[in-house]
């Protein structure tokens, strides 16, 4: 359903201000989203201030930084710090991307930092994504064959193979879904934009045998039709995927087929 | 499905904090313009069924439709038809399969928004 306004337990109050580094001429100022599940409190924005001049470029670093010279608190998710393995995904300056592979250059005055927006929220920058692994599942994200196995691999030509250009990249980071207003009304049944990426990356992969079937699920007025061409997803994909033009060709494969 | 707000757990904040971008602001007016034009149509009803009832309905018609809050929402309702026409066929053109790359998506926004203008502007001008 669509709610224009925060619930009353989510409304954002403003937090505190840490200390300034001692001694450094070279400060950027955070403004960072907290939540403790212990506190019992609402949401608030702490305000952080970065020495520069001791901290990597990247707005992970920034974070990592925090976490170890003022506020060991502050929690969120990073594995890899080079933009494969999704983790640190959050709304970095009013739009998502992965923090590690995002420059603090990039962003003009203050940084602002929000957990992916319109999620359930575990703590701080962390959301929950367990209906957005379930809605993944859901595709069954693998190859499905009838045929007898081969005695060898199954082969696929180069110009099957680089069909899957531009989907199969996808880390599943979640900043299309949790970027897109139709997954924010209607998140419970709107597959969104990650799940149907990679929805379109199998259907189209010339070794599968199960297209019918996975159209069959797809046609459904919220599970893929709820899509309307926002582009939001495509505007912030961190790995420069286009999530809208994959949803396109499924709707176009849907009128293909019924003709 | 699964259970996602154990607890007491708060919803991050969307509308409140996302720099939505040109093409979401458009498609956001695709609706807004969708829904408002009923508005404009209402009105143009009102005038053709006062023209057929009175003289004098169609005079007070007349005088409220040609107001200067009236010709304000008539110019608005003709700019809502026009930019609703042009995203209409924006849509087509993706429906079909084209214009996804974020370089064309954004010129594509111009074309929009400055056909309806343009469309707006050779009516206003024919019909004076």
């Amino acid at each position: 359903m669509v709610q224009l306004t925060l619930p009353r337990n989510s409304t954002i109050r403003t937090g505190k201000t840490w200390p300034r580094p001692e001694g450094a001429g070279n400060i950027r100022k955070f403004r960072i989203y907290r939540w403790n599940p212990d506190d019992g409190e609402n949401p608030r924005v702490d305000t952080y201030f970065v020495d520069l001049d001791d901290c990597g470029p990247m707005v992970l670093d920034a974070l990592i930084w925090i976490k170890s010279k003022v506020d060991p608190t502050l929690t969120f998710r990073r594995s890899c710090r080079e933009g494969i393995c999704g983790s640190c995904a959050m709304n970095i300056d009013g739009s998502n991307t992965l923090a590690c592979i995002y420059g603090m250059d990039e962003v003009k005055g203050d940084v602002a930092i929000y957990p992916l927006p319109h999620m359930p929220v575990v703590k701080d920058l962390i959301p929950d994504l367990t209906h957005f692994y379930a809605q993944h599942a859901s595709i069954m994200p693998w190859l499905e064959t009838q045929s007898n196995t081969p005695q060898k691999e199954w082969r696929q030509s180069e110009d099957d193979r680089a069909k899957l250009d531009g989907l199969y990249e996808c880390v599943m980071c979640a900043c299309c879904s949790t970027s897109c207003p139709s997954y924010w009304w209607n998140g419970d049944r709107y597959l969104g934009p990650a799940a149907l990426l990679h929805a379109y990356r199998w259907i189209i992969d010339s070794r599968d045998e199960a297209t019918g079937e996975r159209l069959d699920d797809l046609h459904d007025p919220f599970k893929l039709y709820r899509c309307h061409t926002i582009m939001n997803c495509a505007k912030t994909c961190p790995k420069g995927l286009n999530p809208a033009k994959a949803i396109a060709e499924i709707k176009k494969l849907m009128v293909e087929r019924a003709l | 499905m699964a259970d996602v707000n154990r607890g007491n757990r708060p919803l991050s904040p969307h509308l409140q904090i996302y720099r939505l971008p040109m093409t979401a602001r458009l498609s956001i007016l695709f609706r807004i313009t969708g829904v408002g034009m009923t508005l404009g149509a209402l009105l143009v009803t009102w005038r053709l069924i006062a023209g057929a009832v009175s003289p004098e309905a169609s005079a007070t018609a007349d005088a409220v439709l040609t107001s200067g809050l009236g010709n304000l929402v008539m110019l608005g309702s003709l700019w809502a038809l026009m930019f609703h026409a042009c995203n209409g066929v924006r849509h087509l053109v993706w429906d079909a399969g084209f214009g996804f790359d974020l370089a064309t998506a954004e010129k594509s926004n111009m074309i929009v928004v400055g056909a309806s203008v343009v469309l707006t502007l050779l009516v206003v001008l024919i019909i004076r």
